[in-house]
């Protein structure tokens, strides 16, 4: 469905505008906080920006040094050349440890090969062991948020859920309470489920070290305990240098949960006879990454952290919410993202929806120029006639025609010509007069008066 | 910067539908000492064409733009619009990199840095802060997306504003957020559109503000519009507009 299509629906949901707008603007000012403090912030950002683009300047060669390395640290390293051969890969080598359950890290990369329904078609229980994400898998609902993924629902909404749905009773709404509920739920999980499934969020092609930034504790857990572990990881993910994640860890939890540091970041790096899991498998996944790649400009997408801090200033984002985006990225990046990835198949209204206001730009550790990417976008899918609006491409004709000749220009502004052109656009100029008066027509342009003057 | 003379890049919203903006324009750069003259061959920077992704269609129009104001004379360009001006700033050289077409490429830099938005260009580059103007109302300030964050106008209009004779100037809640406009976006998405819009009117009703002042008539259309549709009394007016008032 269109973004378009979408919102209207999301727009009219009061009590997710109520939620979104204060979980948004709460983190708003922890990161704002957090990132003042910061004297050489900029110079952060730009040293952020500069070893992702060098990461991607040379991602073959750094894929394979990763291969090599953690290879060499008893870890398997697995190539993923889309969805379907990430997840087949997973169902493989949880079934090989003889599981039919997996307890998962939070994930946006398994998020993006629909990794748990997957495994449930191959008869595999995914849990999932982040708070947020559990009550998105209890509800049956989907992700909203790259962070926060439960940033729809309020507390109370948790509480109904969780009595309904974990059998407890007389929950209050308190968030302690609540967390305490889950980590009951959870602990048994921890302690039985034998092949823990990650993403990661840095992986470093020098030493071989995967790393993964949590708040609660649960990824720990899913990376120390089970006697496997597996984890999907884009290929942009990679790292040249250890000291690369001195920068990256600086940035990652400022800009997204505004914390100065993560509670728990844990870093792997193979396995250790005799300390946490006896296997450890690293799934590459491109799933249109190479292909992104091949856009000069648009490649920048590919820098992303995942930190979410773009859609939290997003005005289009704390309105619509991330569901109306349609697909595992929400908000700006996912505007830029969620399109390349298909190889413009799909997700082709997304870039669309934004009112270019560069908010997101402003914030985004690594630089991302989100809104020039925007417009680039578009520009590609016009070009590439990946959408065919046919008004709107006589509308441009028409307006650029008028705008290349004096004369024409001048006819036009007279009212000859705008009526021409006001026909090709009924349903855009209907919307438009729906909760906005038409402006005025002034009694004479500018050139008018400066000729008269 | 010693002016003599100045274009000014009035953009064809102000002609066409705000007139009031660029005469105001006009006036306050005369006032304060800048000969102004009007490149009449001058009409679409293609701003909307290259957002919307019709980028080749907005080539001509680039064209067109820099052989109307490469005139040696003019020592500065000068828009009461900071998305126009945003516009020649960062998409021009890309759209001209893009064409291929190195020699406009290079007319495209020796042009930009001579583009002003007006306010930038009454403070930063003639260091004007006070125009002489009197306005004894009570207004807000928006500043738009492409003033704040495009060009980093930073205070400038406000500093302009403050010196204004008899103004009751009152902080606008939220002001840097987008009012929801956006060119296209408006029509495209017209619900989130307009969720922005209700947010934004909001926010300059608890004013208590008689006028919304901002420097995008573009902005200002679809906030206007909103008010008047509310029938709020709230009227909008350019920065500009303020600034040439004297009573």
């Amino acid at each position: 469905m269109k973004f378009q299509d979408a919102a209207p629906r999301e727009l009219a949901n009061a009590q997710q505008r109520r939620n979104l707008r204060k979980a948004t603007s709460t983190i708003r000012a922890k990161r704002a906080a957090v990132v003042d403090e910061v004297e050489d912030w900029e110079a952060l950002r730009e040293a952020g920006a500069e070893i992702k683009e060098r990461a991607l300047r040379h991602l073959g060669t750094h894929l394979e040094r990763l291969e090599e390395t953690v290879t060499a640290a008893g870890g398997t390293v697995h190539w993923a050349r889309d969805a379907a051969e990430a997840n087949a890969k997973v169902a493989e080598l949880t079934r090989q440890a003889g599981s039919e359950e997996v307890i998962k890290v939070k994930s946006m990369a398994t998020d993006e090969i629909g990794l748990n329904a997957a495994l449930a078609a191959e008869g595999i229980a995914a849990h999932e062991t982040d708070l947020a994400e559990l009550i998105v898998q209890l509800a049956g609902d989907r992700p909203s948020h790259i962070l926060v993924p439960a940033i729809h629902r309020n507390r109370v909404e948790i509480r109904d859920l969780f009595e309904r749905e974990l059998g407890e009773r007389g929950l209050s709404s308190e968030p302690a309470e609540l967390t305490a509920a889950a980590r009951r739920y959870l602990r048994e999980r921890f302690l039985r489920v034998r092949v823990g499934v990650s993403g990661a969020n840095f992986a470093v092609a020098e030493t071989g070290t995967v790393c993964v930034l949590e708040s609660e504790g649960n990824g720990r857990m899913c990376t120390t305990l089970p006697q496997t572990l597996i984890t999907v990881m884009g290929i942009e993910k990679v790292l040249p240098r250890f000291e690369d994640l001195g920068v990256m860890l600086q940035l990652l939890p400022r800009s997204s949960t505004g914390e100065r540091m993560n509670p728990y970041t844990s870093l792997w790096t193979g396995t250790t006879a005799g300390d946490g899991p006896r296997d450890f498998h690293l799934v590459l996944l491109d799933n249109g990454r190479t292909a992104t790649l091949a856009d000069e400009l648009g490649r920048q997408a590919l820098r992303c952290i995942r930190c979410s801090a773009c859609l939290n200033v997003c005005p289009v984002y704390e309105r619509a919410g991330g569901h109306a985006y349609g697909n595992t990225y929400p908000g700006p990046i996912g505007a830029i993202l969620a399109p390349q990835l298909s190889g413009l198949e799909e997700h082709t209204s997304l870039p669309w929806a934004s009112s270019l206001c560069g908010a997101c730009y402003e914030v985004c550790p690594v630089k991302i120029e989100i809104p020039s990417l925007l417009v680039h976008l578009r520009g590609r899918i016009v070009r590439e006639r990946k959408e065919e609006p046919l008004g709107e491409r006589l509308a441009m004709a028409t307006m650029a025609r008028i705008f290349s000749s004096r004369r024409r220009y001048e006819a036009a502004q007279r009212g000859r010509g705008m009526t021409k052109l006001a026909a090709h656009l009924p349903g855009p100029l209907r919307t438009w007069s729906e909760v906005r008066e038409a402006p005025e027509a002034p009694a004479q342009t500018f050139r008018q008066w400066w000729r008269s003057r | 910067m010693n002016v003599a003379r100045v274009a000014l890049f009035v953009t064809c919203l102000n002609d066409t539908l705000a007139p009031q903006a660029g005469i105001a324009t006009a006036q306050v750069l005369e006032r304060i000492g800048c000969e102004v003259v009007f490149p009449e061959e001058q009409t679409c920077c293609g701003q909307m064409h290259a957002n919307s992704g019709y980028g080749e269609q907005a080539l001509p129009l680039l064209r067109r733009f820099v052989r109307v104001f490469s005139d040696p004379a003019f020592d500065a360009i000068v828009s009461p619009s900071a998305s126009c001006v945003t516009m020649i700033h960062d998409q021009y050289p890309r759209l001209a990199e893009l064409a291929g077409d190195e020699e406009l490429a290079a007319q495209v830099a020796a042009l930009a840095p001579k583009v002003f938005e007006l306010t930038g260009f009454l403070v930063e580059q003639m260091g004007v802060d006070d125009v002489g103007a009197c306005f004894p109302h009570r207004v807000t300030y928006h500043p738009t997306c492409h003033g704040l964050r495009g060009l980093k106008l930073g205070d400038a209009p406000l500093r302009l504003l403050r010196n204004v004779r008899d103004i009751e100037l009152v902080e606008l809640p939220e002001a840097t957020t987008c009012c929801g406009f956006g060119g296209t976006f408006a029509v495209k998405n017209a619900d989130t559109s307009a969720a922005m819009l209700a947010d934004k009117l909001r926010c300059v009703t608890e004013t208590g503000a008689e006028v919304c002042a901002a420097g995008d008539s573009s902005c200002l259309l679809h906030i206007g519009g909103g008010l008047r549709r509310l029938r709020t009394g709230v009227r909008t007016m350019h920065v500009a507009e303020i600034l040439a008032q004297t009573s």
